[in-house]
């Protein structure tokens, strides 16, 4: 009996079932079974392809202005219309893909990757490094975010430049505190203790343990963020103290629209359609990483 | 209840010198002479020394602070540069405005996100259900500027229903006594201007709701389809209570914590989102307040304004963290 048993070759897994996934591929199974998560990628993949290729979609550059042909309404030849300088809003809408990708992207990494590390260090060294950042955290949590951007493109002047820096500085609490709560809790974890007792420096097990086994927050918080620096920079842009002229930034266009709100709706519509939809699609992306990398997170 | 409050207002302390320490900077991170940046090139030698003595940039920067703070704790906001009032005494119908505008929202925002977050729980998966949460996604992903502009052009321009902008008739304006207008034409007695203030009122208020609203019924669906689950719900079920009354309350008494939360912290967004919405409607209000600030470089009246936005949102959240104290005995905050 026993010999029969031995003989038998050992159990094979017979299909991918039955391997030990890594995390990271079950949330890639996960995310791509999630219908909306898919429409919200396509979104995002939709405006970064438009913003890549933007000279050969647009048919027109973002300033040939043409005063013949000012506040035409959207026909065959301007599909968006035409503003009050006779530029072709279509093109003007596709190159401004690029502004505002750019400006989300580099303002949500930006805080990111401050955050983060602020987050790391109070989470890790606790004590009194921990309640300096996290006092510093909350007294940024206390003022209305766009407000503190405001006030920050209010003091170093108004331009695109300093409307990303207002918004990668308003981000950083968010950031840092999900890192610092996200670290405590897998400061905790056995393997840690084991890289200590084995003598391992601080900053190897931050950034070879701690950080990699807090990412998928991370990665949750800045793709739903880079939605929200887009509206800000948007928001910034509207108030005037974004990009300046002639930049096809969508809240700038947005802010020359109005006065030409009875005569010239076009103007306004399209460039509002741009944002929302970069917009959702960055939410519903973001929402179906959440469900996928981190279900605690929900709700 | 007694000493967690005492505690959460000793926890206030750093917060606030936090945030009139960073509203203090706000002139001194100006790169260059603030003085002559305020006043601007054309500016004479004495004009620039009289402001700088004015707003105390002479002195080593601590003795700034503590004056600084001194006035703060006096009431004292300092002085508007461009109107040369104080600016406790200019500042008040603004905020009367904003509150006025954010307070309707807000409620706004409550009546309708709780109500559909309730009735998305209550009938899950129906269309209802679907309806509401794909409104909800976009109502989320809309910028407030965008969707006050489309208002007007839609309501106001193309079916003419509702005014533009503004906040009363200029032919028919409000006598001010609260400079809060449903109230002070309510105490007059003056039903046609307080139907008025209202119409006014409707366009930006919606505007300002969007996104709390949205995301209120997020959390209430959330929060409601939790709760719905658990046993005693089942319980009030098999006796026999008519499923409103489960739902609106027996459910909704437990589901309330995670939607307040979103409440005080919308509640922030909100103020912030006025100075937007104030621009687009030409809303009196401390956005306007603000943003005409920084057009005229009006630095004293720009860092008041934002540290008594700043103040008020740190007081709702206070005010919310006690309210979870009182409404639910499960937490314990010795």
């Amino acid at each position: 009996m026993e010999v029969s048993v031995n003989n038998k070759p050992p159990i094979q897994p017979k299909n991918n079932e039955d391997k030990v996934q890594s995390p990271w591929v079950e949330a890639l199974q996960s995310f791509m079974k999630n219908k909306i998560a898919l429409v919200g990628t396509g979104i995002v993949v939709f405006f970064i392809l438009l913003a890549i290729f933007a000279p050969f979609i647009a048919p027109q550059g973002i300033n040939e202005q043409n005063m013949a042909n000012r506040l035409q309404a959207p026909s065959a030849e301007h599909w968006f219309g035409t503003d009050d300088f006779g530029r072709d809003i279509f093109s003007r809408v596709i190159f401004g893909a690029r502004i505002s990708l750019w400006v989300g992207f580099l303002a949500v990494m930006g805080s990111a990757v401050v955050g983060s590390l602020l987050g790391i260090i109070a989470g890790y060294y606790g004590r009194w490094i921990d309640t300096i950042i996290s006092r510093i955290f909350d007294i940024m949590l206390a003022f209305p975010s766009i407000l503190l951007a405001i006030a920050i493109v209010a003091v170093l002047g108004p331009s695109l430049q300093n409307a990303l820096i207002a918004i990668a500085v308003i981000n950083i609490p968010n950031f840092g505190r999900l890192i610092r709560s996200k670290v405590l809790s897998v400061k905790q974890e056995e393997y840690i203790v084991a890289a200590k007792a084995v003598g391992m420096k601080n900053n190897r097990i931050l950034f070879r343990h701690v950080l990699p086994n807090s990412m998928a927050p991370i990665i949750v918080q800045g793709t739903l963020a880079i939605g929200t620096a887009i509206i800000e920079a948007a928001a910034l842009g509207f108030l005037g103290l974004g990009a300046e002229a002639p930049n096809p930034e969508w809240g700038k266009m947005l802010s020359d629209a109005r006065v030409l709100l009875i005569q010239a709706p076009w103007t306004m519509i399209f460039p509002g359609i741009a944002i929302m939809l970069t917009v959702l699609g960055f939410n519903l992306m973001g929402d179906g990483l959440r469900d996928a990398l981190d279900p605690r997170m929900k709700n | 209840m007694l000493t967690y409050t005492v505690r959460r207002l000793i926890a206030l302390i750093p917060v606030l010198l936090g945030l009139s320490l960073i509203v203090f900077l706000m002139i001194r991170a100006i790169p260059g002479d603030p003085a002559q940046i305020i006043l601007g090139q054309l500016a004479t030698e004495e004009a620039i020394e009289a402001l700088t003595k004015q707003l105390g940039l002479d002195q080593p920067w601590y003795i700034q602070y503590f004056t600084y703070l001194g006035d703060l704790l006096t009431g004292d906001l300092g002085e508007s540069i461009k109107t040369n009032t104080a600016i406790n005494q200019e500042i008040w119908p603004y905020l009367a405005a904003t509150l006025e505008l954010s307070f309707c929202a807000m409620l706004i925002a409550i009546f309708i996100g709780v109500n559909a977050g309730i009735i998305s729980a209550w009938f899950q998966h129906s269309w209802f259900d679907y309806i509401a949460m794909i409104l909800a996604l976009i109502g989320v992903s809309i910028p407030i500027f965008w969707l006050g502009l489309m208002e007007q052009w839609f309501f106001s321009i193309q079916l003419d229903w509702l005014p533009t902008s503004g906040r009363e008739e200029v032919r028919n304006p409000v006598t001010s006594i609260t400079n809060i207008y449903l109230i002070d034409t309510l105490i007059q007695g003056r039903f046609d201007q307080f139907v008025d203030v209202l119409r006014h009122l409707i366009l930006p208020a919606f505007a300002l709701a969007t996104i709390p609203m949205a995301i209120i019924a997020r959390i209430t669906r959330s929060s409601m389809l939790e709760v719905m689950k658990s046993d005693y719900i089942r319980t009030a079920r098999a006796k026999g209570i008519r499923m409103f009354w489960v739902v609106y309350k027996h459910s909704l008494k437990n589901a309330v914590i995670p939607v307040l939360t979103v409440i005080g912290l919308q509640t922030g967004l909100l103020l912030g989102g006025a100075i937007l919405t104030e621009t687009i409607f030409s809303w009196p209000g401390m956005g306007r307040y603000i943003y005409d600030a920084i057009s005229a470089r009006d630095y004293p009246v720009i860092q008041s304004g934002i540290l008594v936005i700043a103040f008020i949102f740190v007081m709702i959240n206070l005010f919310i963290d006690l309210l979870y104290a009182a409404i639910d005995p499960r937490i314990n905050y010795r």
